[in-house]
C-alpha cells in the first residue's frame, strides 16, 4: 500500500492507495502552514515542516506513522559576529535567523542524521533525529555564499539535497538562487558545480557565475550517480559526467518550470511539469501536462491523459512532484489544490482531489 | 509580580496559561515563563531574543518599546499581553 503525503497550505493530507484506487485518508494539521515533510525510511519516522507564520518555523516528528506527533527543535542560527557585512540585493542587513525550511533529507552517513535546507541559505545536520541542530560553518562562512540572493523569496533557501548512493558523506546542495554546490566529506569542505549552466537574468558577463545559477530543483539518479537533472530557472540541464559539466535540454512546448523527478533505476527516464514561461508563470494553453523523457532528454513525450486541457490554471513548486520507489507511482500537486497520481509511469493520471488547499509539496512515505 | 497573558491563538500549539512572575523587566518577566514552559519561548521570541516579526507585546496596555532587548521596564502589578499583530496575516 502506497502512502503520499501532501503538504498544503492548511494542512497535511495522507493518501492511501495506487492509481484510480488512491484516496485522501486523513488530514493532519488541518488549519496550519505544512511546507514540507521527508521520511527516514531507516527507522520510518514522518518529519513535518510547519510555518506558523507569527510564531514561526516548526518541525515535528511521528514515530507511529502520523498517529502521534512531537514538536522538535527548529534549525537555529548564531548570533552575526560583531562588524561583520553580510547584506542581501538591496543592501540590507542579513538577518542570520531561520526563515524557512526548504529541504529535509536523511544524512545516510550516521544513524538518525538528517541534512536541512533553510531560508536564508544556511545548510543544518542534526545527529539526533531533530533534537537538536547545527550550523555547516563551512557553507555559511564561504565568501561566495553571500553573494546568494532570493530566488522566488526575498532571501536565497537551499531545496535540493542529494546524498550520494555510492558514498553517504557526500552531499550535494541546491540554492535558489546560489548554484549548485558538492561536499565530498559531510559538509566539511564545498566546491560548486555549475559549468555549463547560464542565467539570463543578470549582466551578461556574469551569465556563468555559479552563484549566479537558479536550479528551481537537482534530483541525482539513484542508478547512476554520475547524472543528475536540475530543472534550472532557464530551462532544463543534466549532467552525465558527475556534475564535471552540464548540457542544456531545449523541450517544446517549453522548458520552464519548478519539479523534476527521475526514475529510481533508469537515468535517462525523468518528468517535468512545464509552466509557460518566467514572464507567465501559468500553463500553456490553460492545459495541465506533464513532460516525460527515455533518453536522456533526446526526445519527450508530452502526457495529458487525466489531466485538464482547457481553462486549467495550476503551478506545481519544486517539491510537489514525486515518485515513488516502484518507479511508476507518481503524483503531484498544485497551486489550486488539485491532486493527481499515475500507476503507469504517466501514460494516465488519476484526479485524487480537486479542492486542496494550495499544495506545497508531495513525498512518497 | 507582574502577570503575564498569552494570545488564545498561540495555546492550540502549546498550552500557555497566564501566570504571575518575578521580573522588573519584559526580558526579566518572559525569561521567567520560559524557565517553567520552554517549548514556548521558540513561539515569541526568535533565536536571538527579539520579539518576532509578527508578535505584539502590550504593558499595561503601552506597545513594547525595545523589540530587541525586550528592556522595557514593569512593575510589580503590571499587566504583560503577548498577542499575535495582524500584520501576520
Amino acid at each position: 500500500m502506497s502512502t503520499l503525503l501532501v503538504s498544503t497550505r492548511k494542512g497535511l493530507f495522507v493518501v492511501t492507495g495506487a492509481g484510480a484506487d488512491a484516496r485522501v485518508e486523513r488530514a493532519l494539521f488541518v488549519g496550519d502552514n505544512v511546507t514540507l515533510t521527508t521520511v527516514d525510511r531507516r527507522d520510518g519516522a514522518w518529519y513535518v515542516v510547519l510555518d506558523h507564520g507569527h510564531f514561526g518555523i516548526k518541525l515535528h516528528r511521528s514515530d507511529d506513522g502520523g498517529v502521534t506527533f512531537t514538536e522538535i527543535a527548529t534549525p537555529a542560527y548564531p548570533p552575526k559576529p560583531e562588524g561583520l557585512v553580510d547584506k542581501d540585493m538591496w543592501g540590507r542587513d542579513r538577518e542570520w535567523a531561520t526563515k524557512g525550511i526548504w529541504a529535509l533529507e536523511p544524512a545516510l552517513d550516521a544513524d538518525g542524521a538528517l541534512w536541512c535546507g533553510t531560508m536564508p541559505g544556511g545548510l543544518f545536520r542534526s545527529d539526533d533525529r531533530g533534537a537538536s541542530w547545527r550550523l555547516i560553518e563551512s557553507l555559511w562562512n564561504h565568501p561566495v555564499r553571500r553573494k546568494w540572493n532570493g530566488g522566488g523569496a526575498d532571501h536565497a533557501a537551499i531545496h535540493s539535497i542529494c546524498v550520494d548512493p555510492r558514498d553517504p558523506r557526500a552531499v550535494v546542495i541546491a540554492v535558489s538562487s546560489g548554484g549548485v554546490w558538492r561536499s565530498p566529506d559531510a559538509g566539511a569542505t564545498w566546491t560548486a558545480h555549475t559549468r555549463g549552466m547560464k542565467a539570463g537574468y543578470g549582466p551578461p558577463e556574469q551569465a556563468e557565475d555559479p552563484e549566479n545559477q537558479d536550479p528551481h530543483c537537482v534530483v541525482q539518479a539513484p542508478s547512476d550517480p554520475t547524472v543528475f537533472w536540475c530543472q534550472h530557472h532557464m530551462g532544463i540541464w543534466r549532467s552525465t559526467d558527475d556534475l564535471a559539466s552540464w548540457a542544456q535540454i531545449v523541450v517544446e512546448p517549453s522548458s520552464f518550470g519548478f519539479p523534476v523527478v527521475v526514475h529510481p533505476r533508469d537515468p535517462d527516464t525523468a518528468w517535468f511539469v512545464p509552466a509557460h514561461s518566467d514572464q507567465k508563470r501559468t500553463l500553456i494553453d490553460g492545459s495541465v501536462l506533464v513532460n516525460r523523457t527515455r533518453d536522456g532528454g533526446k526526445t519527450f513525450t508530452a502526457l495529458r491523459d487525466g489531466l485538464p486541457q482547457a481553462h486549467a490554471y495550476d503551478l506545481v513548486f519544486r517539491h510537489a512532484l514525486a515518485i515513488a520507489d516502484d518507479g511508476d507511482q507518481l503524483g503531484f500537486g498544485s497551486s489550486t489544490g488539485n491532486l493527481w497520481v499515475t500507476d503507469d509511469q504517466g501514460e494516465r493520471w488519476h484526479a485524487v482531489a480537486n479542492h486542496l488547499p494550495p499544495i506545497y509539496a508531495v513525498r512518497y512515505a | 509580580m507582574p502577570r503575564v497573558v498569552f494570545t488564545p491563538n498561540l495555546q492550540r500549539h502549546v498550552a500557555c496559561p497566564a501566570v504571575d512572575v518575578a521580573g522588573a523587566t519584559v526580558r526579566e518577566a518572559l525569561e521567567r515563563v520560559f524557565v517553567d514552559n520552554p517549548r514556548l519561548r521558540g513561539y515569541v521570541v526568535d533565536e536571538h531574543g527579539a520579539l518576532r516579526k509578527h508578535m505584539a507585546v502590550f504593558v499595561d496596555g503601552q506597545q513594547l518599546v525595545d523589540r530587541a532587548a525586550l528592556s522595557d521596564a514593569v512593575t510589580a502589578g503590571a499587566e504583560i499581553y503577548v498577542m499575535q499583530a495582524l500584520s501576520g496575516g
